[in-house]
């Protein structure tokens, strides 16, 4: 079991057994996995909702709007996956389409000009793909947030919660510090994607998803995540009341720090986290 | 010095026994064209028009004034981070049989005499993927372009993410998409040219930040594939969807560009946006 680092008691220590990555994929996708919905509700005091991109539509797989944590002023953004297969289906499934990237961007840049930090909430099999996601740009309303985001003047905490799927999660996933549950996923494709590719078999699905290196542990050690939040044994869904707990005070320990460090710091550090993410290529021995 | 450039009056081609290797079967109207006249004409069909694909060192020749271009980190070598099972033997392969090092050129020359950084994704290298090393490759572009105070002007083609390199593939899109950002706030132009195929990872960033953004005409242009969408919505997709005129339709793209008009509609563009212009056509010093 590889170390979770920096004093986070998690799997090893909770867990006789670790479970695999497969077994995290499905815990991360699990029915009743706390949804970022639980996470707004668990966490503000108060939520207001907006809705839509003044460009085409509202988008109910994206959730927007202004709430206060703990009597501070923020906003928020995160991705909506319905509790059943009705709300669901009325939501996508969580997979937005370009109208809810643009609104996401909308709240965001509200939020810069207000000076309220930003939290993202991450749980999506990824961006819709289809006609009219096509149509209206999703690829142009992704690149828009990452280059968007990686400069807005107001502090962005990122918690990936449940499924980071590609380019869908990472679309409000760009921030200043990326904090992961213990049981959550996060990758470039899905493993049976991934096993459909590699081998033209998605039923391979459980070797891909070791080979992807997806688990809050593996990110971690790449450093693409900060810090990971440990979760009841078993998943969240055992005990959602625990994990949101935990995400709770996570978040009002890194707001507090980020809400000290003054903006232009911020940007630079945020650049520089992206930025380094593969000049490890110029170690020694390459 | 341009004339090869023009597109070349067609003649009908005389039947005659040839040695095999000398004549090419255009892969749509299925014409055979004597392999000469198609490199003449750019590796555009005569006949219908066709745009056959370019390596990014075909690129480089048929874009950027003769003996111009000097290559920036040529050195970049890929690894296999993440111990990806068959990544390093398929490195290897791309290796040998591109004679590169990676699916991306960068560096600076000429077109028409105006002054440029560039950047050239190789799609005859695993699909013109990005991984880290591309990803820092694009950043190295705009960083370089900041530096020498000269527009960027990428040319696009690529199946998205690499795979291989999971997560940290991923994070490339939001580097890039950052380094982008910083040469929007210089105050620098960027152009970026997709051509056929431009999927994915790569549209989903850098490729769609372009001040201007045009395409090669019949490109397959898309963030997610084809066979994907068919997939996730059960229906066939209509005809020439995700092609480079779809998207112009769509208003997803400023125009659509013949490559035999590349240049000079570079040039032409070049001229609204600072780029200095060498007299005489004379290679960039490095």
């Amino acid at each position: 079991m590889v170390q979770a680092g920096e004093g986070n008691n998690t799997v090893a220590e909770e867990l006789s057994v670790a479970p695999t990555p497969w077994e995290i994929v499905q815990i991360a996708r699990h029915p009743k996995r706390p949804r970022v919905m639980d996470f707004v509700e668990g966490l503000f005091g108060e939520f207001t909702e907006l809705h839509g991109d003044r460009l085409f539509g509202d988008d109910p797989a994206m959730l927007a709007g202004l709430a206060l944590f703990e009597e501070l002023p923020v906003a928020i953004v995160g991705h909506y996956k319905g509790k059943d297969t009705r709300e669901n289906i009325a939501r996508n499934f969580g997979m937005p389409h370009p109208e809810g990237y643009r609104k996401a961007l909308r709240v965001m840049k509200l939020a810069e000009r207000m000076r309220l930090p930003v939290i993202s909430f991450v749980d999506t099999p990824g961006a819709y793909p289809g006609i009219g996601a096509e149509e209206r740009g999703q690829a142009e309303a992704i690149a828009r947030n990452l280059e968007e985001m990686s400069r807005l003047r107001t502090p962005i905490l990122v918690v990936v919660v449940g499924e980071g799927g590609s380019g869908g999660a990472l679309a409000i996933g760009v921030g200043d510090v990326i904090l992961m549950c213990a049981y959550a996923i996060y990758s470039v494709i899905s493993p049976e994607g991934c096993a459909a590719i590699l081998w033209h078999d998605a039923s391979r699905a459980e070797e891909a998803a070791a080979a992807l290196k997806l688990t809050a542990e593996d990110l971690h050690r790449l450093g693409v995540v900060d810090e990971i939040l440990p979760e009841p044994p078993g998943g969240g869904h055992l005990d959602p009341e625990a994990l949101i707990s935990t995400v709770r005070d996570a978040v009002r320990r890194h707001l507090a720090l980020l809400r000290e460090r003054p903006i232009e710091e911020l940007l630079a550090a945020r650049y520089e986290k992206y930025r380094r993410i593969g000049q490890l290529l110029e170690a020694p021995g390459t | 010095m341009l004339n090869w450039l023009r597109r070349p009056k067609y003649a009908q081609v005389e039947r005659r026994e040839v040695p095999a290797g000398l004549w090419s079967k255009c892969p749509r109207c299925k014409a055979l064209v004597y392999r000469k006249e198609l490199e003449r004409n750019l590796k555009v069909c005569p006949k219908c028009g066709y745009h056959l694909r370019l390596s990014a060192r075909e690129r480089i020749a048929v874009t950027f004034d003769p003996g111009s271009f000097v290559e920036h980190a040529a050195d970049l070598d890929s690894r296999d981070i993440l111990g990806f099972v068959g990544y390093q033997e398929k490195l290897e392969e791309a290796k040998k049989r591109t004679g590169n090092r990676e699916a991306c050129i960068i560096g600076e020359g000429t077109i028409e005499g105006f002054r440029v950084v560039t950047a050239v994704l190789d799609f005859p290298f695993l699909g013109g993927s990005m991984g880290t090393v591309v990803g820092e490759k694009i950043a190295r572009a705009a960083e370089l372009a900041m530096s020498k105070g000269l527009p960027l002007v990428t040319f696009s083609a690529s199946g998205g993410a690499r795979m291989q390199e999971g997560i940290l593939s991923l994070m490339q899109l939001a580097k890039t998409s950052a380094a982008i950002g910083r040469l929007r706030d210089a105050g620098l132009a960027y152009i970026s040219v997709l051509c056929d195929p431009t999927t994915g990872g790569v549209t989903a960033s850098f490729a769609y930040l372009g001040d201007i953004v045009m395409a090669e005409p019949g490109a397959l242009i898309g963030f997610a594939g084809p066979r994907v969408i068919e997939q996730t919505i059960r229906q066939k997709l209509p005809e020439g969807f995700q092609t480079a005129e779809f998207l112009l339709k769509h208003g997803m793209l400023d125009m659509v560009v013949p490559r035999t008009e590349m240049r000079s509609t570079l040039a032409r563009l070049l001229r609204f946006f600072g780029a200095p212009r060498e007299t005489r056509q004379e290679a960039a010093v490095p």
